[in-house]
């Protein structure tokens, strides 16, 4: 200790070294960080298995719910009736945002049926509140539901009701519509969901 | 202390000799040039078109091609004979339990085969085949005897058969030397076959580490960044060091 | 520091020893000043550690212990999980550089003495280190379940059946099945990533605790603690640890960081030594490789385990194989009882030491290449000769350390 010199102190060098080598070292660390962080990410398979699906839909009846697999999760494609789709008009100030004003859905989709064709809807199958999948109920005034229910779609987690076109009715837990996932029509019967661009098929 | 240090540092190089000492027949050098893109695509496209028929390439999706400068399209459209998505893995339709019945053994999967065998020997391997009616397949090879793969490019460099010279080395020893003499050209010359070879070996050693070029250009950034701290971080220590006698 | 700061900590100290563990252990530890470049090899080993931690929990994220899928997603790493590539070469890279560094350190401590008294148990625990990360690398090794994996694996496994009566239950009990097979690659997984680094952490603490106790040793192997200012208490020869040694070793690591980066951007296989090029085949349990070898910091014990031939004292020679293999690692705990030399550091040793430590060097080394090798006749031989020597250093030690002209140590350090 006695070795060391008295007059040790703090230079503008010495300075200068601490703060340069400190914002080279952070950097450093940023640098060595980043691959770690970015290999959580989705991985090539993830990305693989998540691609877009093909669904053909040629069988689909008027008043049949179809659902299909994208990214782990539920897809409704409903073909909705006339009868049906009457019932959204009578809707409006029952649901929460009735001209879908919310980016629940790609601007394509961003009208009165919810949908590119009136009659199709194509929903992601997962309640806006939790992430329960709401079960399908077509059947008007059940008795659970009460006298005024026209149709829609019900989740049983608590509670949250939505009408034919995925729209949430007001004072329910769930925030939102339900999400109208990116898709187009290949062909007449050949619907891509995941995608609204052709060449990803 | 001088002296060990020495001693070690003779000691080091001593594996280095010894290593040199290769298998029994000479490898060719494989020509790999890992960053030009045409030849990988001509090996991708080689690769798919004959390897992929028996071969897998399991560990590896087709939509990393990209890394060759191919876009989804082109190789959804070029590459994919299998009818699977851009996504998927390079699997490959024969079964292998039917093709180990077929060929005695069932053919290794691919992806990783240049990091096992090295570029060179699978330069040397896809050339040397030759003509031997005792295998079963009718095919021998120089650098992997009695191997059960029939020769898949034969169309491409003609039929090859073995001719056992003896030559005096010149110390009054003599020994036998293997060569192989074309007797059936193929549909390539010699070289431009040499060129085809080298074209699916490159893609083979970038299948084995798709990441490599990456790596190296990322190794690059690194060590000149490391470099710069190095100056700094003794810079530091002297200027501390200072206050020490 | 700001007021409200030091307010902030005096709240801390009145809880927890901050600001007195950080003196202890580096503002007002005290380490001698003549450290050279032998000594950044402990700060080095440190920061491997860290590096294979890390590493380790990310490869952990994407890695299956299953026979049927442990390859395959060793491959999902290298190729489908963004930067995975870069993460297993670390953890790959690191192993190696791991026993590098700790030889480095070994060597280090043997040269200068640091394993004799007062520091005998700081050497025990340092060989505590050694054995779990050997541990740490055989269990780590199978992981990729690759062709030099399984039959690697398969060899160390063997040496157990080799233990007189209960061998082969034991070998049963440890691989959970007949053979080596996916129960033994599931349970080693388990060892590689929860026991043994739980261990090597806990004795990588009690190791710098040790030190900190007894004080560093140095190049000139004399105690710096006999030598204090009568006022300050403080040793004449010491510099407090932070900043000076903090600011070397910053150096030091940077410089280890080139070699470490050079090796993982541009030759992460090593030529085969450090990833073996048959581990790119996945394990096949019907056919063993040409050769197997295993990774380079096993060779010299490996050699020394094919070097015994003959039976010997009704034990044969596999299980003499074993012992002098086992023996080989386990003497290094001896040391500090077996030089009897009045000096610590090779700098006032006599020539016997330096040309014991010297041909030791050289058998290590020759033991190494040979162990990468297939064996013949000659290579036998030399591997019997320079087994004899490399047991030859620790077991004539208590005798040519004790006869050996030593030079007077120094009262003070010399730079």
């Amino acid at each position: 200790m006695a070795d060391i010199d008295k007059k040790k102190e703090m230079n503008s060098r010495r300075r200068f070294l601490i703060t340069a080598t400190s914002i080279a070292g952070s950097i450093a660390s940023a640098a060595v960080a980043t691959p770690f962080v970015l290999s959580m990410m989705p991985s090539e398979r993830a990305k693989a298995a998540g691609a877009p699906v093909e669904v053909d839909i040629s069988k689909l009846e008027p008043g049949m719910l179809l659902l299909v697999e994208w990214r782990g999760k539920v897809v409704w494609i409903l073909d909705r009736t006339p009868e049906m789709l009457a019932t959204l008009k009578k809707l409006d100030d029952q649901v929460v945002d009735p001209k879908s004003e919310k980016p629940q859905q790609p601007p394509y989709a961003q009208n009165e049926t919810r949908s590119i064709k009136p009659a199709i809807l194509v929903a992601e199958g997962v309640c806006t509140h939790l992430g329960c999948s709401p079960v399908f109920r077509k059947d008007v005034a059940p008795a659970d539901l009460g006298p005024d229910w026209l149709g829609g779609f019900f989740c049983p987690c608590h509670g949250s009701k939505f009408d034919l076109a995925g729209r949430v009715y007001k004072h329910l837990p769930a925030p939102t519509n339900l999400v109208v996932p990116p898709h187009i029509y290949l062909s007449d019967t050949m619907l891509l969901i995941g995608s609204d661009r052709k060449e990803s098929a | 202390m001088r002296k060990i240090k020495d001693i070690l540092f003779i000691l080091c190089m001593v594996p280095l000799v010894a290593f040199a000492s290769g298998p029994e027949i000479k490898l060719d050098q494989a020509p790999i040039r890992p960053t030009d893109k045409l030849s990988l695509q001509r090996g991708a496209q080689t690769f798919v078109n004959y390897c992929l028929t028996c071969h897998s390439a399991e560990y590896m999706r087709y939509n990393r091609l990209r890394d060759l400068g191919l876009s989804e399209n082109q190789i959804s459209d070029n590459l994919i004979f299998t009818g699977q998505k851009v996504g998927e893995l390079m699997t490959t339709a024969m079964k292998k339990k039917e093709a180990k019945q077929w060929l005695g053994v069932a053919p290794p999967d691919l992806t990783v085969i240049a990091r096992s065998r090295g570029a060179d020997w699978l330069y040397t391997y896809l050339r040397k085949f030759y003509r031997d009616e005792s295998t079963a397949t009718g095919w021998n090879n120089l650098a992997f005897d009695k191997v059960a793969m029939p020769h898949a490019l034969y169309q491409l460099q003609g039929k090859q058969s073995l001719a056992v010279k003896t030559v005096d080395d010149g110390h009054g020893g003599k020994h036998e030397v293997k060569e192989l003499k074309l007797d059936t050209p193929g549909t390539l010359s010699k070289t431009e076959y040499d060129l085809y070879v080298a074209d699916l070996v490159n893609y083979l050693v970038y299948l084995g580490e798709p990441a490599a070029t990456k790596r190296v250009q990322i190794g690059i950034i690194v060590m000149l960044f490391l470099f710069g701290m190095l100056g700094l971080t003794y810079a530091l220590k002297l200027e501390f060091w200072k206050d020490i006698h | 520091m700001s007021k409200r700061l030091e307010s902030m900590l005096e709240w801390v100290d009145a809880r927890f020893p901050l600001t007195s563990t950080w003196k202890y252990h580096l503002a007002e530890y005290y380490a001698p000043k003549n450290f050279n470049f032998w000594y950044y090899f402990g700060s080095l080993a440190m920061l491997v550690l860290v590096n294979q931690l890390l590493t380790g929990i990310f490869l952990t994220m994407n890695y299956k212990p299953d026979a049927s899928m442990a390859f395959a997603s060793v491959e999902y790493i290298m190729r489908d999980v963004d930067f995975g590539w870069l993460i297993r070469y670390m953890h790959s890279t690191g192993a190696s550089m791991f026993f590098v560094v700790v030889y480095l350190h070994m060597f280090r401590g043997m040269m200068y003495g640091s394993y004799r008294k007062p520091r005998e148990l700081l050497w025990l625990i340092g060989m505590g280190i050694f054995f779990i990360l050997m541990m740490l690398a055989f269990t780590g090794y199978i992981l990729p379940w690759g062709q030099m994996s399984y039959w690697g694996a398969q060899v160390i496994v063997s040496m157990v059946g080799a233990i007189p009566v209960i061998g082969q239950t034991l070998s049963n009990w440890i691989l959970g099945d007949f053979m080596l097979s996916d129960a033994a690659l599931n349970r080693f997984f388990a060892y590689h990533v929860v026991t043994l680094p739980v261990l090597l952490v806990t004795l990588v603490f009690v190791h710098i605790v040790a030190l900190h106790e007894v004080g560093s040793n140095n190049p000139d192997g004399i105690e710096i603690k006999k030598n204090k200012d009568p006022v300050t208490h403080i040793p004449v020869d010491g510099i407090p640890f932070h900043p000076y040694y903090t600011v070397k070793d910053i150096f030091g690591v940077v410089g280890f960081l080139i070699v470490f980066c050079g090796i993982i951007f541009f030759a992460p296989e090593m030529g085969g030594y450090f990833l073996e090029y048959n581990n790119f085949v996945p394990a096949n349990t019907l056919q063993t490789p040409d050769h197997i070898a295993p990774v380079w910091y096993f060779t010299p014990y490996y050699s020394m385990l094919r070097a015994v031939t003959v039976n010997f004292l009704w034990v044969d020679a596999k299980l003499w194989g074993i012992v002098l293999m086992g023996g080989s690692v386990a003497i290094f705990a001896l040391l500090p009882w077996l030089d009897r030399s009045p000096v610590k550091s090779i700098r006032y040793k006599g020539p016997y030491f330096k040309i014991a430590l010297t041909l030791f060097v050289i058998s290590v080394f020759v033991l190494g290449w040979l162990g990468t090798k297939s064996p013949t006749p000659l290579y036998t031989l030399l591997a019997q000769i320079f087994t004899v020597i490399y047991f030859a250093f620790f077991v004539l030690m208590p005798w040519y350390s004790k006869i050996d002209k030593t030079k007077p140590e120094p009262t003070r350090v010399k730079e």
